[in-house]
């Protein structure tokens, strides 16, 4: 039962990460890409009908964690309750200033509406990145399982980190650079003219610093977390996922050239899913590893609730899931295809 | 300030803040559906109008909604660690299943609503109004459960380490406090959707322009108005509060104010509880009234704080106190008011009668305060509890964040959320201002 609930939870993360990835790729770009208005308007209605059930991934998969392991979604959010409280911040600013863009187009209101959704969307994906990178680092966790951490301390990765160290600022700009070119793709898929050809040209130096920062991250999380590597060795048909990565931002580089928008994006997507999974299984089956040693780790068993609570979600999880599912399909389906904004007014 | 208090004030001040929208998304949603429905059968261009002129004015409160809701599922984990530690098991339940069975719901329709009218057939359209109504009104059942079972516990056992896990989901969702406090709260939530609804059309008239909308809108508002303001006094605010009497008594003895233990206890309509000489200030009070009301008979003895230990007493005695008065006065006034407006609209006058709709204009903002009120009434009558009776407010905050941390990102919360109260006014003024009418054809082609 933990098993699949580890896997459930890893499931709404990656469609989070695979989805909302791409619209806040898209708010850092707009900024550097779209040069006109039209132009400008074509890359923000290529999110509009979408962004927020984007952002639901996060929610449920938030609610899911919440009750599939609630010490961990106890301790993780008390202690990281500084970052977490700026996300949730620039969620607000986000959302808000790209509705009010439908609402307040004019001059001034148009440059800080858009600077503010620009920038928040870059912080997000360096937060995301930064977060991650802490729960493969580590925290120092207490006996009873909470912790507390200041945003930054010394910036090493040592026994009394803080959020923000050298390695976390990686997995930030890994996270940055990764988002940004997914929401490259996604432009060049959905939108036409000058805007599509220059998305593409984009995604060459991104795909370069990309390549740098995974290689650069994968060492990094080695050294400062040597265990990360005993799964694989211990699985090693499990090496497919670092295969995944390379053969998947492979895919990336050749599909692009090709001009192959859909192939280019979907390999993204698969690019996502497999650092996901390789951060996944690099800790397995501890989900948050205490800096204060192992025994305080929150591990998968400790963390897990009641087997009551488990079995009933399980029951409705699967149904409602199935048919968020359908919903997401369903619209995606109909605003498949190039924008048109004549039609997408609202 | 102690750490337990700033996280309680964290809680509070950004749950008040979110729900000054999604109850307008809850009671607007209904509206615009009849609004639509009214279209779709008489193929009336200007009821399509209508409701396209409320969807611009909903997409802006829904995005305001969704914004401020995101921190409160984050704040169990930030600021109520030990609490969600523990009961997890059970309330994570109901949050997971809001996201999962209504945000997707709602933000997919939502979506087609609002960018997908020229790319759908009328009737689909239509769906997708009715869809995102039903999104957001699940979206509020889950909520209300959540909070159902810290305020009366059901269908839970708890594991060695303490923590509850959920024993039948059934018995989870029914929860008759659950099923009660809905019907209350989502006929709060037509309320506000129609004084606003209301309120816009007396605007328009008493402006004297766009007339056949303000109309449309007086219409629509106050007839949903009139049966909303009665049904939230009889049957859902009585039952709801019988049953609070039956299982909270002391939060019942403080929301009247009922220090002593009365046999024909009386409703005191004005006053300011006392709680060093434990009696009423200035008090009007009506007798019998407060024994009939709860068991439907004068001379039933009720309960008074007297009866209770001083630590279970409701912590904020006065705030709730005052809450309680304050919502259930508002009440009386929304059912009056819109009594007679029904009555004016029946014989034809209320366009007309220039009294009437500067009434209805100047009470849209009372509904938002009944409703902020009833919340409180139903929160501080839960303390000193934060699940009623197992789990005290006290040991349930984050432990491992400071005072000062919290206090940090209140202040935080209190600036950013002034700033979106700021933008939410002008947006929807504007809207309010540009009004339903067709665009010119230049402007229609611009993006809203």
């Amino acid at each position: 039962m933990g098993l699949i609930w580890f896997w459930l939870v890893a499931v709404m993360i990656v469609g989070y990460v695979v989805l909302d990835g791409f619209d806040l790729g898209v708010g850092v770009l707009h900024l550097f890409l779209a040069r006109t208005e039209q132009e400008r308007r074509m890359a923000l209605a290529s999110i509009g009908p979408v962004w927020d059930g984007n952002e639901v991934w996060l929610l449920a998969g938030g609610g899911t964690l919440y009750f599939a392991f609630p010490l961990l979604y106890a301790s993780a959010f008390s202690g990281f309750y500084l970052p977490l409280m700026i996300v949730l911040w620039l969620l607000v600013l986000r959302g808000v200033s790209l509705e009010l863009r439908n609402h307040l187009a004019m001059g001034v209101w148009q440059t800080l509406l858009d600077g503010v959704f620009g920038l928040a969307s870059a912080l997000l994906a360096i937060f995301y990145g930064a977060a991650l990178a802490n729960v493969l680092r580590g925290v120092p966790l207490n006996a009873d399982g909470y912790f507390f951490l200041p945003l930054w301390t010394n910036w090493k990765p040592g026994p009394a980190p803080g959020i923000l160290d050298w390695y976390t600022v990686i997995g930030g700009l890994v996270a940055l650079v990764a988002l940004t070119l997914h929401g490259a793709l996604w432009l060049s898929l959905k939108t036409q003219g000058e805007l599509e050809q220059r998305a593409r040209r984009m995604v060459g130096p991104l795909w370069t610093g990309l390549l740098a920062l995974t290689i650069a991250s994968l060492i990094a999380t080695i050294a400062v977390r040597p265990a990360s590597l005993d799964n694989y060795f211990h699985y090693p048909v499990t090496f497919i996922v670092p295969v995944g990565v390379v053969a998947s931002l492979a895919a990336i580089w050749i599909w692009n050239r090709k001009e192959e928008s859909l192939k280019a994006f979907l390999a993204s997507c698969v690019y996502l899913f497999f650092m996901l999974a390789g951060a996944c299984w690099g800790v397995y089956p501890v989900l948050l590893p205490a800096t204060t040693g192992p025994a305080n780790d929150i591990t998968l068993a400790r963390a897990l609730s009641g087997p009551h609570t488990l079995a009933v979600g399980l029951a409705w999880w699967l149904f409602g899931m199935a048919l968020a599912a359908t919903y997401v399909i369903f619209v995606y389906s109909r605003f498949k295809g190039k924008v048109d904004l004549e039609t997408s007014a609202h | 300030m102690s750490a337990e208090l700033i996280h309680r004030l964290h809680f509070a001040f950004t749950v008040t803040f979110h729900y000054l929208f999604p109850q307008l998304t809850m009671g607007l949603g209904l509206l615009i559906v009849a609004l639509k429905t009214v279209a779709l059968r008489s193929g009336d261009e200007q009821w399509d109008r209508a409701a396209r002129f409320w969807g611009r004015i909903f997409a802006i409160n829904f995005v305001f909604g969704v914004v401020t809701g995101i921190p409160m599922e984050f704040e169990f984990g930030t600021n109520w660690a030990r609490f969600s530690q523990l009961s997890g098991g059970v309330i994570g339940q109901p949050l997971a299943m809001e996201g999962v069975f209504s945000f997707f719901l709602e933000s997919a329709f939502l979506g087609l609503y609002l960018y997908g009218e020229n790319r759908l057939s009328k009737r689909m359209h239509w769906f997708s109004a009715v869809m995102v109504w039903l999104g957001s009104w699940i979206s509020g059942f889950f909520i209300i459960v959540t909070d159902a079972w810290m305020q009366h516990p059901v269908a839970y056992d708890r594991l060695p380490g303490g923590q509850f896990q959920v024993l039948s989901f059934w018995q989870l969702l029914l929860n008759p406090w659950a099923l009660l406090q809905y019907m209350h709260n989502m006929t709060g939530a037509v309320i506000t959707g129609s004084f606003v609804m209301a309120a816009v059309g007396a605007f328009y008239l008493l402006e004297g322009r766009s007339k056949e909308y303000g109309q449309i809108f007086l219409k629509v508002g106050v007839i949903a108005g009139v049966i909303a303001s009665i049904a939230i006094i009889f049957p859902t605010g009585d039952l709801h509060g019988k049953y609070v009497a039956r299982h909270q008594p002391a939060a019942i003895a403080a929301m009247e104010g009922l220090f002593k233990t009365e046999t024909g206890a009386g409703i005191v309509l004005v006053g300011q509880p006392n709680e060093e000489t434990g009696q009423i200030d200035n008090p009007i009070v009506v007798n019998d009234v407060l024994s009939f009301l709860i068991y439907g008979t004068t001379k039933a003895e009720v309960k008074g704080l007297d009866q209770f230990p001083r630590d279970q007493w409701p912590t904020a005695l006065p705030l709730l106190y005052y809450a309680y008065h304050i919502m259930a006065g508002l009440g009386t006034w929304f059912a009056l008011l819109m009594i007679v407006a029904a009555f004016l609209l029946w014989r034809g006058k209320l366009y007309t009668a220039g009294w009437a709709l500067w009434a209805l204009l100047l009470s849209f903002p009372l509904p938002y305060i009944a409703n902020t009120a009833g919340w409180m009434t139903a929160e501080l009558g839960r303390q000193p509890w934060l699940i009623y009776g197992l789990m005290r407010t006290s040991e349930g905050y984050s432990s491992t964040v400071s005072a000062s941390n919290g206090l940090f990102t209140l202040l935080g919360f209190m600036g950013l959320y002034t700033l979106l109260g700021l933008l939410f006014t002008v947006l929807v003024y504007r809207e309010i201002s540009i009004g339903p009418e067709p665009k010119p054809a230049a402007a229609a082609v611009h993006a809203d």
